[in-house]
């Protein structure tokens, strides 16, 4: 089994698991799905760049550190965590909160559910030995190494199930807050299932407390989008500058349902984010929507996976990136269209914005078109900011950077623009503005 | 009474003064050795034939990087100009008309105007301005300018006819109020009736403090905006000044002599 060379890292890892795998929830079954995980993370180890899907992004360089598993907060942890959640509240939703990867019952708002709407910890799922959900939970996708590990390792999370015919109205958040006890390791799962004709905004933030800084957070959610539902999402990566965030989402859709996902990534010295959506049921429709932020010497790569697996259905994507200073972003895009799959529409638009004659972004679309009725496209370009316009604006009074701002503002704004809801969309352009003005 | 605005006169400093202005562009001499001196009150006009150096006039004293200067200095109120960056400038009361208004997708006019007039008052040490009072400010200059609401909506220039270009020009002259306006090739793309509309948004701007210097290829807009000083410029010289009989000559004429004389 043990053919790959391994880095200490890789090495750490694993005798990081076999030191905490007994402490782990779940028993029998789980166990064994764990180890099985563990197991397929273990036959390639840490991604590096040899292995395609992970060229731009090579963990074996990256990662140079295994941090332990983080302890069950504390109440300073809590204060803390709470100070860091008051700082970017998000006003009428629901918030279901993971500090140090453990569910948060005190911090979360889990009064008056609405009739439909469950919400249960990962651990307690896991603990009362669900069999078909721990499959789920903890061996899907282990293909994929980082998700074979984040399985394996998970710790606790939220499993959300919205029953058939059930529209919410008022949006799920799930918060990650690292507290800042010390440099840790968080491993964490969630579950959402969205019933028949069911509907439900998710918001999805990374926060770090006070002192919070070179932690790392493994993050995955499975969804499950049932015929004629409709999930809007939005995920908010802020970050320390020093932490680590290697996350999924795997997204499946049934008939007519539709998936709108926006993602900012602002905060991480490295964040991968790996989010494969299936259309599994024809007339699905898909808008996969992103931004990244990044300067000093960050390091956001966004990776989908969009999987046209039936007939008639659409994709898109829009995608910005603006990288200033050393930072360097990667978006890779596949689409895929299976030889079923015809009348399929999928387009994909990538734009990087470089800031800095040392930023670097990297565009990735694929196209493997296996059926021949569908129209498909994408284009990719990087560049810097036109020179004509920022000396146009500067004739007119305003400063350099005030102008770059209001360019790149424009630049990212056409992706921001994808977010449904008006409350959603103020706060990426909060965040955004945050981010400008730091830079100013 | 008369002899206190006469001696104010004599003692007024000039608006704007270009003195033995040498600019390089790629190790190419454009202009050498140019001097121009702009009152307040005064409108003069810049003629010249293509590649005279117009246009790197206009470009150099508003800021535009890419132009290296190797000799001579501007002074703008007696302060070096050459010394700001081009925001510095228009704060200062600078204004550059384009010739060629680029567009800006993505930036609303409106957002634009409020941003860019703020930017100045803030430089300035004046108190910004509140988005009503901007609102009913810009609404009246548009509205004298015969340029919709709906424009101020859209990106900047973005899908503007070459006249609406033009005119989004004058409304942001007006919108600022500059002590110097240069107005840079302002009859070129326009038909004769976007010119008239143009050069009226022009004239009524004309003030005793402000002064314009008007840039042109051809003697037809000086119909319009009738100037009181004409230069010709040819190969980065002004080679003749005079009234503006001037201009009626050159129309008769052509710029043929002048190139000879340069």
């Amino acid at each position: 089994m043990n053919v790959v060379a391994k880095t200490e890292t890789g090495r750490a890892l694993g005798d990081a698991f076999t030191a905490v795998r007994d402490r782990l929830p779940g028993k029998g079954k789980i166990v064994d799905q764990r180890q099985q995980a563990f197991e397929a993370y273990e036959r390639s180890g840490l991604p590096h760049r040899r292995i395609e899907d992970w060229k731009y992004t090579d963990l074996r360089a990256l990662m140079r550190e295994v941090l332990p598993l983080a302890p069950a907060p504390d109440a300073a942890a809590l204060d803390r965590a709470t100070a860091a959640i008051e700082l970017r509240a998000i006003d009428g939703v629901r918030r279901l909160v993971l500090v140090d990867g453990a569910f948060a019952a005190d911090l979360s708002d889990l009064g008056s559910l609405e009739k439909g709407l469950s919400v249960r910890p990962l651990r307690e799922v896991l603990d009362a030995g669900d069999a078909a959900l721990s499959a789920q939970a903890i061996a899907s996708d282990i293909a994929n190494p980082m998700i074979a590990l984040n399985g394996a390792m998970a710790t606790d999370g939220v499993v959300v199930d919205i029953a058939d015919g059930t529209v919410l109205t008022r949006p799920l958040h799930i918060v990650h807050v690292a507290s800042g006890t010390a440099p840790v390791a968080m491993f964490t799962r969630s579950l959402l299932r969205l019933g028949r004709d069911a509907g439900v905004t998710l918001v999805e933030s990374y926060l770090a407390g006070e002192g919070a800084k070179a932690y790392q957070t493994h993050d995955g959610l499975i969804v499950s989008i049932g015929d004629n539902a409709r999930l809007d999402h939005v995920r908010l990566v802020e970050d320390s500058v020093d932490a680590f965030n290697i996350s999924s989402a795997t997204v499946s859709l049934g008939a007519h349902a539709h998936f709108n996902t926006f993602g900012l990534t602002s905060g991480g010295h490295v964040s991968r984010y790996q989010l494969t959506v299936t259309c599994a049921g024809e007339g699905s429709k898909v808008e996969t929507n992103g931004v990244n932020l990044i300067n000093g010497k960050q390091h956001a790569d966004t990776t989908l996976f969009m999987d046209h697996a039936v007939p008639h259905c659409a994709s898109r994507e829009i995608f910005r990136a603006v990288v200033d200073d050393r930072a360097h972003s990667v978006f890779q895009g596949r689409i895929i269209v299976r030889p079923d799959a015809q009348k399929t529409d999928a387009k994909m638009m990538t734009r990087a914005l470089l800031l800095s004659d040392d930023a670097e972004a990297d565009n990735k679309p694929e196209l493997e078109i296996f059926a021949d009725d569908v129209t498909c496209g994408h284009g990719a370009t990087t560049g810097a900011l036109d020179e004509s316009l920022l000396f146009y604006m500067r004739a007119r009074g305003l400063p350099e950077k005030e102008a770059q701002a209001l360019l790149i503002q424009a630049f990212v704004g056409e992706a921001i623009e994808t977010i449904v809801s008006d409350a959603l969309r103020e706060v990426a352009i909060a965040t955004a503005q945050r981010w400008l003005e730091a830079r100013a | 009474m008369r002899a206190l605005r006469m001696m104010l006169r004599k003692n007024q400093m000039s608006l704007l003064e270009v003195k033995d202005l040498k600019v390089r562009v790629e190790e190419r001499e454009i202009l050498h050795g140019l001097s121009l001196t702009v009152n307040p009150g005064q409108v003069h006009a810049i003629m010249g034939p293509n590649g005279s150096g117009k246009s790197t006039l206009s470009h150099v004293i508003a800021g535009k990087p890419g132009y290296e200067v190797t000799g001579g200095q501007i002074l703008f109120k007696g302060e070096d100009l050459l010394e700001m960056a081009p925001n510095e400038r228009a704060a200062k009361g600078v204004f550059l008309a384009f010739q060629y208004p680029v567009e800006i997708p993505g930036v609303t006019t409106w957002n634009f105007l409020h941003a860019a007039l703020n930017a100045q008052r803030k430089a300035r040490g004046e108190d910004e301005i509140s988005s009503p009072a901007f609102l009913k400010k810009v609404r009246e200059v548009a509205k004298s300018l015969n340029i919709p609401q709906d424009m101020l909506k859209r990106g900047v220039n973005v899908g503007f006819s070459g006249g609406e270009k033009k005119r989004n020009e004058i409304l942001q002259m007006a919108l600022f109020e500059p002590a110097v306006c240069i107005l840079d090739e302002m009859d070129s793309g326009l038909d004769i009736d976007a010119l008239r509309i143009a050069a009226d948004g022009v004239n009524a701007l004309r003030s005793p403090e402000r002064a314009m210097v008007v840039i042109t290829h051809y003697q037809r807009l000086l119909n319009y905006i009738v100037p009181d000083v004409v230069h010709v410029m040819s190969k980065g010289r002004v080679v003749k000044s005079g009234g503006k009989e001037l201009a009626l000559e050159l129309e008769e004429s052509g710029y043929a002599q002048f190139e000879d004389a340069a």
